[in-house]
């Protein structure tokens, strides 16, 4: 394994390696990384008008999270944590879903018809788990589907992550496991997590293929990931992708980065913005104009407004929803407390 | 004498003990560099450096696994999981390892750690960040739980905590983290299995831990403008358990309610209930009332998480209701 993170776009958007998609394709996938950001930002600002709970921006990792989930089928499920909004939008959870989470409303749980995509993980590294189990039961059903994990490098630090691999590896699960190292899990750098060369490393130790893709960059990201659900559809088991990234904002709306990072490191990192990159290779492919670019910005921003506006005036979730939710049939003694509690 | 709050109270307490053991160490996610999420830890690198004081992997079950290696080895530890509800991540060391060793060596080998975690709700955290899980640690045997619910107490009874020489589990709670209190200056020292009269009265007896103590003192000054005397006990310990002043209290008051943010089955409350009910059922003149959490698991929307919780309302409502 080279630990050299491979790299189709430069960040000055120079393409020095293949990619299987077409220039439509990538202006898609660009206004998807847009949409994301445009998401994220607005996230972050009604955070900090008390609208939403903690919110954990994902800034700088759009580039992982639509690449990855773009190699994903229908079938696919995508299981990711706290800072996957944008992965598990694309597949289908809605921005609507993922703002109502952040309300507290359990209703943002529930996913439209057909989308498989899990509420984000708030604990970490449990959902590294499901995701063995849901491509052993698409395996189980007779089903090619394929599960997509994403989680940071703090993550494979949990006891979790080792038997999730080792499970899945050994029951050569449909099992797609995708790093965003992002330098930081709260406070604590990569290099003090773990002392293995690189994340990808890992794989090797649980007999799985393990890839290093440079995590700012679309094409590459996308090439990795497609190849991994590929040969986990043919039924040829899991791979581990380490993307190097970063997180450019604090670990959440409560945190204070300047605590434990210099502004410094940040600005560098900036300067590899995945959208930047993808954004100057479309330039130079004649396929990127400032108007498209307002255009899909204003277009998202409303619509997001739009979703904010009918999720805030949804009548309250009610004391009686969450017995309701809990079991098939409430318990005798759980309808005498549902009772208790409506009347106050 | 300085004002201090809760979340500098930890600070101040783990810092003392620290400064009178220099072999004490203490470990957890994002606790040095940081200072804590609750910042509950900040200055404490400073102070002792990053051979004592120290930022871990994210790995629970790491943290508490080394705490209990090293504690066998003589080393005294404070290991801090950020939220209590990630204890289960990290159950087999709790319950199964640092509870039982000292049994299982015939008490050939001590295990003095404290357990320090931020229980309990108020953030907005939802079902898997906020839950009261004093309870999970409280049916085990081999571990003492503390839930302290005053600036003063945390200190006081962290000293404690920490020259134990048996495993105990902190539960600091998030919604107090603000609150403040004027402290001696000095060490502070208290003693594990000691509940606190906070208020005395004739009536009932109210018996509340960590928030829901300040909750169950200003139901207690409600019921008195409605001429019910109410005595208010802060347990402050779980394990070990003050019976005396909880018997002693109703004894005199012959009534019992126990106000308990753990969901409704198997709450503490119930323990409680169970002994009161043998030990002083001849004395009891009403049934004894337990006002919980329902047994769900925590909303996290600002309206819910209030209506799930019992609120000072709630006590109020539930005592009165009762008292017909
Ligand atoms: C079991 C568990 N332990 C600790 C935490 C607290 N915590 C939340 S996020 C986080 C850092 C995770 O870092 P990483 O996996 O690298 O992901 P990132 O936040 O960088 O995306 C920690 C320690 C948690 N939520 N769950």
């Amino acid at each position: 394994m080279s630990p050299e993170p491979r790299q189709i776009l430069a960040p000055d958007g120079t393409r020095h390696g293949e990619s299987s998609l077409e220039i439509p394709a990538i202006r898609r996938l660009y206004q998807a990384m847009l949409s994301a950001r445009v998401f994220d930002r607005k996230a972050s600002a009604m955070q900090r008008q008390g609208r939403l709970a903690t919110y954990s921006p994902f800034e700088g990792q759009e580039a992982c999270q639509i690449g990855s989930a773009a190699a994903l089928s229908p079938q696919d499920w995508v299981v990711g944590s706290y800072r996957d909004g944008g992965a598990m939008w694309l597949h289908g959870y809605t921005w609507r879903n993922l703002l109502l989470g952040r309300t507290g409303d359990e209703r943002g749980g529930r996913t439209p018809d057909g989308v498989r995509v899990l509420p984000p993980s708030i604990t970490v590294g449990g959902h590294m788990i499901h995701a063995v189990g849901l491509g052993w039961g698409e395996r189980l059903q007779g089903s090619d589907g394929v599960a997509l994990t994403l989680f940071g490098d703090g993550a494979t630090s949990e006891g979790d992550f080792h038997e999730a691999m080792n499970f899945a590896a050994v029951f050569e699960t449909p099992t797609v496991f995708f790093c965003q190292n992002n330098g930081w899990a709260i406070s604590m750098p990569t290099e003090r997590q773990t002392r293995s060369e690189t994340i990808a490393h890992k794989a090797v130790a649980y007999g799985m293929e393990g890839v290093r893709v440079d995590g700012n960059d679309l094409l590459a990201v996308y090439e990795a990931a497609t190849a991994a659900v590929a040969k986990a559809r043919r039924g040829d088991g899991p791979t581990l992708i380490e993307a190097i990234t970063f997180r450019v904002g604090p670990h959440t709306t409560a945190d204070d980065p300047g605590r434990y990072r210099s502004e410094g490191i940040v600005a560098e990192w900036r300067e590899r913005d995945p959208l930047e990159r993808v954004r100057r290779y479309l330039v130079a492919q004649d396929a990127w104009d400032e108007a498209w670019q307002r255009e899909i910005e204003e277009a998202e921003s409303r619509a997001i407004e739009d979703i904010v506006a009918d999720a805030e005036a949804l009548p309250a979730f009610t004391p009686r929803e969450i017995f309701d939710g809990m079991y098939a049939e409430p318990t005798a003694q759980l309808r005498e407390q549902r009772a208790e509690a409506e009347r106050g | 004498m300085a004002e201090l709050s809760y979340r500098d109270a930890v600070s101040r307490g783990i810092a003392q003990e620290m400064r009178r053991d220099p072999n004490l160490v203490f470990l957890g996610e994002d606790v040095a560099a940081a200072g804590g999420v609750f910042k509950t830890t900040v200055g404490l690198l400073d102070e002792f450096g990053p051979i004592r004081v120290r930022d871990t992997p994210i790995s629970e079950q790491a943290i508490l696994g080394a705490a209990a290696g090293a504690a066998m080895t003589g080393v005294p530890v404070i290991a801090e999981i950020m939220f209590s509800d990630f204890l289960a991540v990290c159950f087999d060391l709790v319950a199964n390892e640092i509870a039982k060793l000292r049994y299982m060596t015939d008490g050939q080998v001590s295990l003095p750690i404290v357990i320090r975690t931020a229980n309990g709700a108020g953030s907005r955290f939802g079902a898997q960040h906020s839950q009261s899980v004093e309870n999970w640690c409280m049916m085990i045997p081999g571990l003492k739980v503390v839930a302290p619910s005053t600036p003063e107490d945390v200190i006081g009874l962290m000293a404690a905590s920490v020259r134990d020489p048996d495993p105990v589990v902190f539960f600091e709670h998030k919604s107090l983290m603000a609150t403040k209190a004027t402290i001696p200056d000095g060490e502070i020292v208290d003693e594990l299995g000691k509940a606190r009269t906070l208020r005395a009265g004739t009536d009932i007896t109210i018996v509340a831990l960590a928030l829901m103590v300040p909750r169950a003192m200003a139901a207690a000054d409600r019921l008195a403008e409605q001429g019910i005397s109410a005595e208010v006990i802060d347990l402050r310990t779980l394990v070990p358990l003050d019976t005396r002043t909880i018997l002693h209290s109703v004894e005199r008051t012959g009534r019992l309610a126990t106000v308990e943010e753990n969901p409704r089955l198997c709450g503490w409350g119930a323990e409680i209930a169970s002994l009161v009910a043998h030990e002083a059922f001849w004395n009891l003149d009403a049934p004894i009332v337990r006002i919980t959490t329902p047994h769900i698991p925590l909303p996290a929307a600002n309206n819910l998480e209030d209506a799930t919780i019992p609120s000072v309302d709630k006590i109020v409502d539930t005592i009165v209701s009762e008292w017909a």
